[in-house]
């Protein structure tokens, strides 16, 4: 598959001298669903930024759907919607006309059929007429997804869609994100929720102080998540493993008291209870069992420890 | 070009405009009356007659010279700050629309409204007093040219505001009374020779002049100087923009 968007060693470094992104390169396929994850103010609204020309990068390039966003940017533009974070929306205009108006701004003539079925889609239909400001706040949101669909973009980039949204308004977004999904368009989406970045995306990216610590596919995270740990703590010490527990996926801790299982959860046995039976008959004699599951959070929060 | 683009910031600025309709309206009509009842009637009574041209009459470009440098530079600085201070702005920013266009769109309706504000108040002064254009097509010529080039002052005035009180201090401070000293109410001529010189560096003088020259025939400076000043001046603006747009200056970081 060819990469839709694809950075390159992109560099942001604000008025402040602050270094918002630093050497960032990150190819996204077309029609995947991308997370990108990092805590507050690692970088990923400034390296949306970029993508969609509201920042000026520092350095490094950028090319959408092969064509580069500042020197064509009117192509690269057309094919992106945006989902900012922070409800931004007029005060004063009907949701129709803010939604005719970013339909117009991208370059498209009005439709107001399909800006009906998109309304209709996002469940605004009877708001069409409404004034933004006597709008909820997750009503907002969806006005501000319509706006970012209005002239049917091939990417999409979603903001933190989810961030102060309750259960319910969460729920349709990700029925909404399935849909787009199913119509081939490509998703970034930015969030601090672990969970949603597993239930919903393809790849999850981590970022942190500007740098992108790992892009990787959510299986292949999944599988690391699917391992678990049993610590056996042993009375007494052991110099080495017996040779009749060689065939089992054993370490020895350096004192020789602890032994670590690793296994998967998601295999058909644990081979638990056949390990245990071999350690007895080894000779050897238990004095604690813990079980641990490495989580994609902790996976996560270790990547960024270790990062900084 | 993004005609749509155009179109639809252009529509949108100037439903703003619709919305506020009776202000709109009701504003100019009442100042410019307000101006007749002060000055025409009351000093205009003493003075009777400037340069050939009764009072009440010589002042009319002036007050739409006032109204229209106000408003232009009000609704163009104000249409682009304020998507700016809500956030908004990301989204022309992000748009697939040039510089140009965004200009276009949004100096055209502040432009466009300020010359139906002229209009209106050209034709509330027409109730008051006689009045006869002499040049119709150049009076038009120096009212879209300065609905223009103030348009502009206020759209760079706009990107230059970061707060509300910057937005209001260049009209109010600088505007206003360049154009009560730019010979609105008076000729230049009724001053003492040193103020006389001081003017000529005031740049509105040299618009009240040309667009009065195209009424009655009298002016303070040439009309090929006052057209060249103007010129001067909306070129000037469009190099700043021009430059703001390159360097994103307060737009983008
Ligand atoms: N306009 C700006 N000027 C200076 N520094 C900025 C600006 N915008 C962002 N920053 C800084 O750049 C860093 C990255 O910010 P960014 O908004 O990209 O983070 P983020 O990952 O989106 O965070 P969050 O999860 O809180 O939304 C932060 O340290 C922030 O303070
Ligand atoms: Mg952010």
């Amino acid at each position: 598959m060819q990469p839709i968007i694809s950075v390159k060693h992109l560099f942001k470094t604000y008025a402040t001298g602050h270094h918002a992104l630093k050497d960032v390169s990150l190819d996204i396929m077309e029609g995947e669903i991308l997370a990108l994850l990092g805590p507050n103010g690692a970088g990923k609204t400034t390296l949306i930024s970029s993508i969609c020309g509201i920042v000026t990068p520092s350095a490094g390039s950028v090319s959408v759907a092969g064509y580069d966003i500042i020197t064509d940017y009117r192509k690269t533009r057309e094919l992106i919607g945006l989902v900012p974070q922070e409800l931004t929306l007029g005060a004063f205009d009907t949701v129709w006309n803010t939604v005719s108006f970013s339909r117009g701004l991208f370059g498209k003539k009005s439709n107001p059929e399909y800006l009906e079925q998109l309304l209709h889609d996002l469940s605004l239909i009877e708001k069409r007429d409404s004034v933004l400001m006597t709008l909820s706040g997750g009503m907002k949101r969806r006005v501000l997804i319509a706006k970012a669909l209005a002239h049917e973009p091939q990417i999409i980039f979603l903001d933190e869609p989810t961030a102060g949204v309750d259960v319910e308004l969460r729920k349709d977004m990700w029925r909404i994100v399935e849909k787009l999904r199913e119509a081939g368009v490509t998703i970034i989406l930015t969030t601090h929720y672990i969970e949603e970045a597993e239930e919903i995306a393809d790849r999850v990216g981590v970022i942190n102080d500007g740098m992108l610590l790992l892009v990787d596919d959510k299986k292949s995270l999944m599988h690391d998540l699917g391992k678990k740990q049993l610590e056996i703590e042993l009375k007494g010490t052991i110099e080495q493993l017996p040779e009749s527990l060689s065939e089992w996926d054993l370490v020895l801790s350096d004192d020789g008291g602890q032994l670590t299982y690793t296994y998967d959860t998601q295999a058909r046995s644990t081979g638990i209870t056949a390990l245990l039976q071999a350690i007895s008959d080894a000779g050897l004699s238990l004095k604690d069992l813990k079980s641990k599951q490495s989580s994609l959070e902790e996976i996560f929060v270790n990547l960024v420890n270790l990062d900084s | 070009m993004n005609y749509h683009a155009v179109k639809v910031i252009y529509k949108f600025e100037m439903l703003r405009a619709w919305h506020t309709l009776l202000q709109t309206i009701a504003s100019p009509v009442i100042s410019t009356s307000l101006y007749f009842v002060v000055f025409g009637s009351a000093i205009g009574s003493r003075i009777q007659e400037v340069e050939g041209v009764s009072y009440g009459a010589f002042i009319v470009p002036g007050l739409i010279m006032l109204s229209l440098l106000t408003q232009s530079i009000s609704n163009a600085s104000f249409g682009i700050y304020f998507p700016r201070f809500t956030g908004t702005i990301y989204e022309v920013l992000s748009a697939p629309i040039s510089f140009f266009e965004i200009l276009l769109g949004y100096v055209g309706a502040a432009a466009t409204k300020s010359l139906i504000i002229g209009s209106i108040i050209l034709l509330t002064a027409g109730l008051f007093v006689d009045l006869t254009i002499a040049h119709p097509f150049w009076m038009l010529a120096f009212l879209i040219l300065t609905c223009i080039s103030f348009s502009l002052l206020g759209f760079i005035i706009g990107i230059w505001a970061d707060s509300f009180e910057k937005l209001q201090l260049i009209p109010l401070l600088v505007i206003t009374p360049l154009v009560f000293l730019g010979g609105s109410f008076y000729s230049v001529s009724m001053l003492p020779p040193a103020w006389q010189t001081v003017t000529l560096f005031n740049p509105v003088l040299y618009l009240i002049s040309g667009f009065r020259w195209s009424f009655f025939e009298v002016s303070d400076v040439s009309v090929g100087l006052s057209l060249f000043m103007i010129l001067l001046f909306l070129g000037l603006c469009m190099g700043i923009v021009w430059w703001m747009f390159k360097t994103g200056y307060r737009l983008k970081q």
